[in-house]
């Protein structure tokens, strides 16, 4: 299934953002019924709980995706959360992206496990350290590297920091499954992006 | 003993800081008389004088007493990443530049702490170059260009926000690291972002107001002068990004400022010379007019930025002295260019490190031809040298007028291999055309580079014979400053060390151990009559990246420290 994005995805200023209200009910909804606790408060406009998440295409179209969108074991899939109920992809910040990677949820630390649906682990794709994208994959080493410094994430161990300068661990966003679509099931684990002052 | 006569009496033992909480001289405003003849004791812009030379007229600090240097003070600055700015200092009061868009005001004698300043940027940024090449000064004023594409004027006494006006927009990856160049009392910026598809530009700002008083594209439009040399789709992310301070002649009133790459990095995506990418601009400072130009390899295709503005000299040609700009290319030639109030002109150009991709350069016009072999394209692997980052990326050079020899931090020995793809642009998005995996290791060695990669050059444009080298198992970025006392002063090792040579010979006279690598501008100053040297240490940015390019296809990994730390030497009493 594949829509139509209603708005232009390469412009900002148009696409309709989320007002203060609105968000903090979506985010006390979310903490009522979230899957997994979440380890902060929701803060404007990053993933809520029920959101699709979905692959924008060159054609500004958007997919949701599936479990089986997502290869085994490679280079992940970049995603946005999508608002069902507006009909809206929450693209409106780079801090909303969420890499999705799939893999044998046996081989996965009993953290990660926590965070996966189907085998599928979203983490946040900003790097912690300086706010570049983690977008690069070491098949030999099955790790998440972002190119700007080299820090090195194990997603089978949450996304933990294992080489590079990265201070913390990407945010975990834990995930579940309705109807095979992979969809949010809590806030991120931290807020995402780089600490800057 | 009661706790207060204790404490009393501990107090009295102590050493009185006398000099630590001295008053400090009121401050000396910065004029356009002073920027144009600085004085020998201040280092009041990014290299100390118009001219770019990095050049300090102090001698007291010399080849003869140089060993005996020792550390005066230093200051952790709080921050990591690459710290390349220079230490500017006007008549006691010193300003340092870091990562995250930080201004520190110290006392230049003993490191107190002034003030210190820094700008909130959005969260959602990335800084590619999370850096900054420096501050400038201007009557009362500190002006520092950030990453977030933003020109904020500072009171340089209190350290008070002025005024903050974008330059661009960061949402479109436009950002800025270099310090301004200040110049018939305007304020000139440029602004970084090839890599995210920009435009690049120089503007002026009016120092008082803040108010944009011209703006020139480096990448011209259909119809204007050079827009035929783009495809008429292009050029609204056609890169030729503005990375480093331009040079500035006070005679002609014309800035020089060197240019980026065109974007995407692949050269068949854009046919055509590219104006003016991977050049040199004159532009006047008043009206922002470009007065003339000379691009040093068209179409490029190798991610070779001329990033650095040419230094301003004069050289000897058929018995007569000739106003020339010199560069050391990222594209591994080093270029001498004449110059006049309305044209830029070719003078000579040889390569100064192992190149492979020129056949030859025309005599009159210095333009190149090209192997077709040596070209990446989509689809196309292609083996070439020097390496991406060039025989020599942003770190600037320096002159000396008492050797009369020009100083270049040079990594030789070292290749690329790259493989084409289709870049697609995308608003703030990367566009670059070769993938990120293959740049992260683009780095290739050959058999020369297990004698050593970097270099410290000195050369005599006279002769254009190589006067001395000075090698380094690996690489150097590291920024050269001279002096008068017959010194040369660079890091840029992966070592940790600061490096003292000899300015005639090239002999290795003093080296310190620093916190970090030594990827900052060295200044020199004279307060009271000592002279001091300073240079901020803290590797990262590009240095940080060729190692972890050498970590891949090395056996060997190399763990340098990060932490910007300032570190200011002068000779024991």
């Amino acid at each position: 299934m594949a829509f139509k994005n209603p708005r232009s995805l390469s412009r900002v200023g148009d696409r309709p953002c989320f007002g203060r209200r609105k968000t903090l009910q979506l985010a006390m909804g979310a903490v009522a019924a979230s899957v997994v606790r979440p380890a902060v408060a929701a803060e404007a406009p990053f993933p809520n709980l029920g959101d699709h998440l979905v692959r924008i295409t060159d054609e500004g179209t958007y997919t949701p995706l599936r479990v089986s969108d997502i290869e085994k074991s490679a280079k992940p899939v970049i995603a946005y959360p999508y608002d069902v109920a507006t009909n809206t992809v929450r693209s409106e910040s780079r801090l909303n992206k969420v890499l999705l990677v799939y893999f044998d949820p046996a081989q996965m630390d009993v953290e990660a496990q926590k965070y996966a649906a189907g085998g599928v682990l979203g983490f946040s794709a900003i790097c912690t350290h300086q706010g570049c994208e983690v977008s690069e994959w070491a098949p030999d080493s099955r790790d998440l590297l972002c190119f700007c410094h080299f820090s090195k994430y194990a997603p089978l161990k949450a996304a933990h920091v294992i080489a590079g300068p990265a201070p913390r661990s990407l945010p975990a966003l834990p995930l579940a499954l309705k109807d095979d679509e992979l969809v949010v099931a809590g806030h991120f684990s931290a807020p995402p992006g780089a600490a800057r002052a | 003993m009661k706790l207060k006569q204790f404490l009393m009496a501990g107090v009295m033992l102590l050493p009185m800081p006398v000099t630590a909480w001295a008053q400090l001289a009121t401050y000396t405003p910065v004029t356009d008389a002073r920027l144009s003849s600085p004085e020998p004791q201040n280092w009041l812009m990014y290299r100390g004088n118009y001219e770019g030379w990095g050049y300090s007229p102090l001698k007291q600090i010399t080849d003869k007493n140089v060993s005996k240097l020792e550390v005066a003070w230093a200051y952790s600055t709080g921050e990591l990443e690459g710290h390349e700015a220079p230490p500017i200092v006007n008549n006691g009061y010193m300003y340092i530049a870091t990562p995250n868009n930080q201004v520190i005001a110290l006392e230049a004698t003993t490191g107190r702490e002034l003030w210190h300043y820094k700008k909130q940027i959005p969260p959602e940024l990335s800084q590619l170059h999370p850096t900054s090449r420096g501050v400038s000064l201007y009557g009362n004023k500190l002006f520092l260009l950030t990453t977030d594409a933003n020109l904020v004027a500072l009171d340089a006494v209190t350290g008070k926000e002025l005024w903050v006006k974008p330059i661009a927009d960061w949402q479109d990856g436009y950002y800025s690291t270099l310090a301004p160049l200040i110049a018939k009392g305007k304020v000139m910026v440029g602004a970084s972002g090839g890599e995210y598809g920009v435009r690049g530009f120089v503007a002026a700002y009016d120092p008082e107001s803040g108010e944009k008083l011209w703006q020139t594209y480096t990448v011209p439009a259909p119809g204007e002068p050079g827009g035929d040399t783009w495809p008429p789709e292009k050029y609204q992310h056609g890169g030729g990004s503005i990375w480093i301070t331009g040079s500035y002649d006070k005679d002609t009133g014309l800035a020089y400022w060197g240019t980026g790459n065109a974007a995407p990095w692949l050269a068949e995506t854009r046919p055509g010379d590219n104006l003016y990418t991977s050049s040199v601009i004159a532009l006047d400072a008043e009206t922002g007019a470009i007065k003339g130009f000379h691009q040093y390899h068209p179409n490029d295709g190798w991610d070779w930025d001329e990033v650095s503005a040419p230094l301003l000299v004069t050289v000897k040609r058929d018995g007569q002295d000739k106003k020339a700009l010199v560069h050391a290319g990222r594209d591994g030639y080093l270029w001498v260019l004449g110059r006049s109030k309305d044209e830029i002109s070719f003078l000579d150009g040889w390569p100064y490190v192992t190149q492979d991709v020129f056949k030859s350069i025309d005599p009159k016009t210095g333009r190149p031809t090209y192997d077709p072999a040596k070209i990446p394209g989509i689809g196309k692997t292609v083996h070439f040298c020097p390496s991406l980052w060039g025989g020599k990326d942003w770190v600037p050079e320096a002159y000396s007028p008492d050797t009369g020899l020009y100083y270049v931090p040079a990594n030789n020995n070292l290749c690329s291999e790259l493989t084409g793809e289709t870049a697609k642009y995308t608003r703030g998005e990367l566009y670059i055309g070769v993938s990120l995996p293959n740049i992260l290791t683009n780095v290739r060695m050959t058999e020369a580079s297990k004698t050593h990669i970097g270099e410290v050059q000195a050369w005599d444009l006279n002769t254009k014979k190589q006067a001395w080298v000075h090698t380094y198992p690996e690489m150097n970025w590291g920024p050269l400053m001279t002096t008068a006392g017959n010194l040369v002063f660079g890091g840029g090792t992966n070592d940790r060390k600061f490096h003292a040579f000899d300015a005639a010979n090239g002999k290795m006279l003093w080296e310190f151990p620093t916190n970090s690598g030594v990827v900052g501008v060295p200044s020199s100053f004279e307060i009271d009559g000592v002279q001091y040297i300073a240079v901020q240490a803290g590797w990262g940015v590009d240095s940080q990246r060729m190692q972890g390019a050498f970590d891949a296809v090395l056996n060997h990994k190399t763990v340098v420290p990060e932490g910007g730390v300032v570190w200011v030497f002068k000779l024991p009493k």
